[in-house]
């Protein structure tokens, strides 16, 4: 008898980047605004940005649907907490509750690249970063998605992040002003957008600081 | 006790759990945009059982409650089942009998969560489906794929459409295009999908909806012309060929 396989993947790559930087009182979140499949582009103008709390927001990049599912589940999961503890989750108990929402499915996982932006409860800006299955870790900075590996190499270059395993802890949030750290932002972006086919049309900037959020628009190459 | 050999293609008693993988009778590409005063949608007529069109008179785009279209490509069989689903749901919203009414954002919203949800059980719904509408003056023009991935936008397709029309549309459509106009679009997207797509037959429908209501027209045919010189002697510049 011959072993049935299946004809159709449950998953699907609709592309896109994410990115995130953490400062001393801010942290920038930002992601492009095309949706693609294969070749071809479904959207030029879909946000992958969401906010889950007041002082958190998540970007993700992968598969769309499973994204979406993604985001529903954690806003529902924020509203009982409200309702339960008459407050916002903090970025720091967001990270956590993402981490195991994703391992829940560690056998059919959310094909879901996530960065999770925020402050802190001191008002630091703190940036998680997350692999498809649920591992993550509290860095200064990070990107997700298809133009990640374009991306990464070059924060790590502009930013020069202190190593982890230094003892006493360093601090990885950078001394950027929050305007620094926005053109940087663009910057990365600017060139992913060249070489990656995946990030382009419109770039989304989420900020956030003592103030609230503040959301901004780059134009990128369309092609 | 010894375990009956199934036969290559019949299943036996002990074997796992078989699911349709393969669609069998599928429509082709649906295409709709947004126009001054609502919602346009195109689909042909057309079933087609693999490489036969076997049926001529499906009707692909159907009116969901009173404020919304729904268009299918893929898997007739499944856009059916889709079709009952509906009903009974926009039979409960009736009996609620309170004056509100589904629109066309929750009506995506619930046929993303029943096309993703079939999908996490690898039993999915084979279709794309474009779902548009108007409600209290708002257009919404949405699509949601067999695995679940939806969005929103000015104008969609499904399948052929997506690399063919999307393209002109791209190009051409623009915010508060007039009836005619918008009509005029799509059976220029629709022309080049019944030139292109071998899965194309030349019997449409095209549908409206507005505040007012939902309008599905008569099946009609496009003019076509293949008199091209280039079709007289097609081997022309490479003898041999064919």
């Amino acid at each position: 008898m011959t072993k049935q396989h299946p004809a159709w993947s449950p998953y699907d790559n609709n592309g896109g980047t994410c990115v995130a930087i953490a400062g001393a009182d801010y942290c920038v979140t930002a992601a492009d605004t095309r949706m693609s499949t294969g070749y071809s582009i479904l959207s030029r103008d879909y946000s992958k940005i969401i906010k889950l709390a007041d002082k958190c927001v998540m970007a993700s990049s992968g598969f769309q649907a499973d994204v979406k599912a993604l985001q529903k589940l954690l806003a529902a999961r924020h509203l009982i907490y409200q309702h339960q503890h008459n407050k916002q989750m903090s970025c720091p108990a967001m990270g956590q509750l993402l981490s195991n929402t994703l391992y829940y499915k560690r056998f059919f996982p959310y094909y879901s690249f996530n960065v999770l932006g925020g402050l802190d409860n001191e008002g630091k800006g703190c940036v998680y970063t997350y692999d498809a299955v649920g591992s993550y870790e509290r860095v200064g900075y990070s990107s997700q998605g298809s133009g990640s590996t374009l991306i990464m190499p070059f924060l790590d270059n502009q930013l020069k992040s202190p190593s982890p395993l230094l003892l006493p802890a360093q601090d990885a949030v950078t001394p950027l002003s929050e305007a620094e750290a926005v053109d940087l932002v663009k910057t990365c972006f600017a060139s992913a957008t060249e070489r990656d086919i995946y990030t382009a049309n419109k770039l989304e900037i989420v900020v956030l600081n003592k103030d609230g959020i503040h959301r901004e628009y780059m134009e990128l190459r369309k092609d | 006790m010894e375990s009956i050999q199934a036969k290559q293609g019949l299943v036996g008693p002990n074997d796992p759990i078989q699911r349709t993988q393969l669609p069998y009778v599928t429509g082709t590409s649906v295409v709709a945009l947004k126009y001054k005063d609502g919602i346009l949608m195109a689909a042909d007529m057309g079933g087609s059982y693999g490489s036969t069109i076997r049926y001529k008179s499906v009707e692909r785009i159907k009116p969901i409650g009173k404020h919304s279209l729904l268009g299918a490509s893929g898997e007739i069989s499944d856009f059916q089942e889709l079709l009952r689903n509906l009903d009974e749901l926009i039979l409960y919203d009736n009996m609620w009998d309170d004056g509100n009414s589904l629109g066309p954002k929750e009506l995506h919203s619930y046929l993303t969560r029943v096309m993703y949800n079939r999908r996490n059980k690898f039993d999915p719904l084979w279709n794309s489906l474009v779902l548009g509408g108007v409600k209290n003056g708002q257009k919404y023009l949405g699509m949601v794929s067999m695995i679940g991935v939806n969005f929103e936008d000015s104008h969609v397709a499904t399948g052929f459409g997506n690399h063919l029309a999307r393209p002109i549309l791209r190009d051409e459509w623009h915010e508060n295009l007039s009836y005619e106009d918008g009509v005029k679009l799509l059976e220029k997207c629709m022309r080049v999908l019944l030139y292109r797509d071998r899965s194309a037959v030349n019997k449409l429908q095209i549908a409206k909806i507005t505040e007012e209501g939902t309008t599905i027209s008569q099946p009609y045919a496009l003019k076509t012309f293949w008199g091209f010189t280039a079709f007289q002697n097609p081997t022309a510049g490479a003898e041999g060929s064919w």
